[in-house]
């Protein structure tokens, strides 16, 4: 029995009802949420923008805001995945009992957590894309390039979507995602070239960089919004898929161990 | 409004062809353990189309887990289940397209109107918004919930919440109604109409199954019921065949302080001890109870109006006799 947790993900059209559930919630609180999204990312940019700007007057060529703006979009796209993919999922799933719910009708796990990745990489694609859309506006971007950022925050949502319902799967409570965001998350954004380049870190914390998906999404975000193309895309782009797919796999095994046992 | 659209006579077309004389649910040999414990021990049940089977158990006897594997929503350790005549786990998903469920905790969505409820829960079977639209109200007028259609859940008393959630099981017009615990926790009132509305769907031909602890419940609303222990079923038939069954006809609970024959402060168990016997064909002690089983309940109760500080209540035999003599008097916590 333990083994058959982990056959593949059995995926049908039945995930769209239960993201509409989520987007039709949404709908309704949309306001404060929307705010809230935006808000922290925002005062990063600005506050760290230009009070940083001010002490360094170029960072790899580039004013400081401009080299942030890019980080800034990666980091409010994974911010906004792990928070609905963390708290909002486990809401759902241990709080509210709303999947008990959606089990019921003829919808399977599979389809429900399929419906959280991909609500959650939509939800993570409208705080992405609104901090492109403010970095290009108020022209901290080279715009040449910047439209290709929007399939990659795609990405970048689903990817941490997947990694977030990891987490979820084996939480016993809310205090639990504490770890998540102190251990993996903060570290992460720290070390991945979301605030400085990360050509500047020791060799040896050069390889933990590398092995951070954060990192390969910077590495696309950055030139693309420097008006350039970005090196071995394809590396960057298989590393956040592998991510995807393998933790979404492992999110669904522990999920079915979770609630179908 | 029109009672029986909500049966299974107003079944969409494509269901009913398949449904020539088959079970809408059959359970062989079902067992499930959790590591070395043994959850449900061997369970065989076959409802029969448009009756009202209940499992009636102390809690832990295995019946939410039976309803579990029913539904396919955890996998048997062994055993054969078809539900709605599909193999399940295997095709467990097509399979609820026919089965509503009410289950024990209600989980309506909380951020949500009664309408808007109704709505999703109908889009999860695939359901056009149109055709979803056009049923709301006649769930709500069948919950008793016409003037709730755009009030939020947390305004609801919890028989309404329950009425709401038995509304969305039958979103999708199921030929099989699976309830899990329906009253647990509602107020008499409550209670009464939902049992009022579940045998409206039973003679409407909708086949029902339950899950109880109440026996009035069970003895009320089933053609059949399953008596569960351990996850074994101890017994099976009509709430009458069973009492006909298994206990005498008449019961006399007796109670009181006995002061015959010179005891003082003795109790009901001091007189049955020395002469529930005489009286009884069997008789048990609860408590500061005895309940004397009895054909002819007379001489006994003759002999009782003689005996000084004795209290009787006499009573005909009930299912939750047949329960406690099946399972037991401890409790089960």
């Amino acid at each position: 029995m333990m083994s058959s947790h982990w056959r593949p993900p059995r995926l049908s059209l039945r995930f769209v009802p239960v993201w509409q559930r989520h987007f039709l919630v949404w709908r309704k609180l949309a306001l404060p949420s929307v705010l809230g999204n935006l808000a922290d990312p925002m005062i990063y940019l600005f506050g760290l923008g230009f009070g940083i700007g001010m002490l360094v007057p170029e960072v790899a060529g580039v004013p400081y805001i401009t080299f942030l703006a890019a980080g800034m979009v990666c980091y409010s796209t994974m911010n906004s995945a792990s928070f609905e993919s963390l708290y909002s999922s486990f809401s759902r799933m241990h709080v509210q009992k709303t999947w008990d719910a959606i089990l019921n009708a003829p919808v399977e796990l599979d389809d429900i957590l399929l419906g959280e990745l991909v609500w959650a990489a939509s939800k993570a694609f409208l705080a992405g894309a609104a901090i492109l859309l403010v970095v290009t506006l108020v022209g901290f971007t080279e715009t040449r390039y910047a439209l290709w950022v929007l399939p990659l925050i795609v990405l970048v949502g689903l990817t941490f979507a997947a990694l977030g319902l990891i987490v979820t799967a084996l939480a016993p409570s809310y205090d639990f995602f504490m770890y998540y965001f102190t251990l993996f998350i903060t570290p992460m954004t720290l070390l991945s070239g979301v605030f400085f380049p990360i050509d500047q870190l020791p060799a040896g914390v050069r390889f933990l960089t590398d092995i951070l998906p954060l990192t390969h999404a910077i590495q696309i975000a950055r030139p693309l919004l420097l008006g350039e193309i970005p090196q071995a895309i394809a590396i960057h782009l298989l590393v956040l898929i592998a991510y995807g797919v393998a933790g979404f796999w492992v999110a669904l095994a522990h999920t079915r161990r979770r609630l179908l046992t | 409004m029109n009672d029986g659209a909500l049966g299974t006579a107003a079944l969409p077309a494509g269901h009913s062809a398949a449904d020539d004389g088959r079970a809408p649910l059959a359970i062989r040999a079902l067992t499930k353990h959790y590591g070395d414990t043994q959850v449900v021990a061997g369970v065989d049940i076959e409802l029969r189309r448009g009756e009202c089977f209940t499992l009636l158990g102390p809690n832990g006897a295995g019946k939410t887990t039976i309803l579990r594997c029913a539904l396919g929503l955890t996998t048997a350790s062994s055993g054969e289940i078809t539900l709605a005549g599909l193999p399940v786990p295997e095709r467990a998903r097509e399979a609820r397209m026919r089965v509503g469920i009410v289950p024990q905790l209600d989980n309506l969505d909380p951020d949500f109107t009664c309408a808007e409820n109704l709505l999703v829960y109908g889009r999860y079977f695939g359901f056009h918004d149109v055709d979803i639209a056009a049923r709301i109200p006649e769930l709500l007028a069948f919950a008793g919930l016409e003037g709730k259609r755009n009030e939020r859940i947390q305004t609801l008393s919890g028989g309404m919440k329950r009425r709401l959630t038995l509304a969305r099981a039958l979103v999708n017009r199921p030929e099989l109604l699976v309830l899990d615990e329906p009253t647990t926790g509602l107020d008499p009132q409550a209670r009464h109409l939902i049992w009022d509305r579940l045998k409206r769907l039973i003679r409407d031909g909708t086949t029902v199954l339950l899950t109880t602890h109440f026996m009035d419940e069970a003895e009320r609303l089933s053609d059949r019921l399953a008596i569960l222990d351990a996850g074994r079923i101890l017994t099976e038939g009509s709430p009458r065949q069973l009492i006909a069954a298994h206990v005498e006809p008449q019961v006399v609970e007796v109670y009181g302080d006995w002061t015959g024959e010179g005891v003082r402060g003795g109790g009901a168990e001091a007189w049955a001890v020395g002469h529930a016997d005489a009286f009884s064909r069997r008789f048990e002690i609860s408590g500061e109870t005895a309940f004397c089983y009895v054909s002819d309940a007379a001489p006994l109760i003759a002999h009782l109006e003689t005996q000084p500080g004795l209290r009787y209540l006499h009573r005909p035999a009930n299912l939750e006799d047949v329960f406690l003599r099946l399972t037991g008097r401890e409790l089960r916590d």
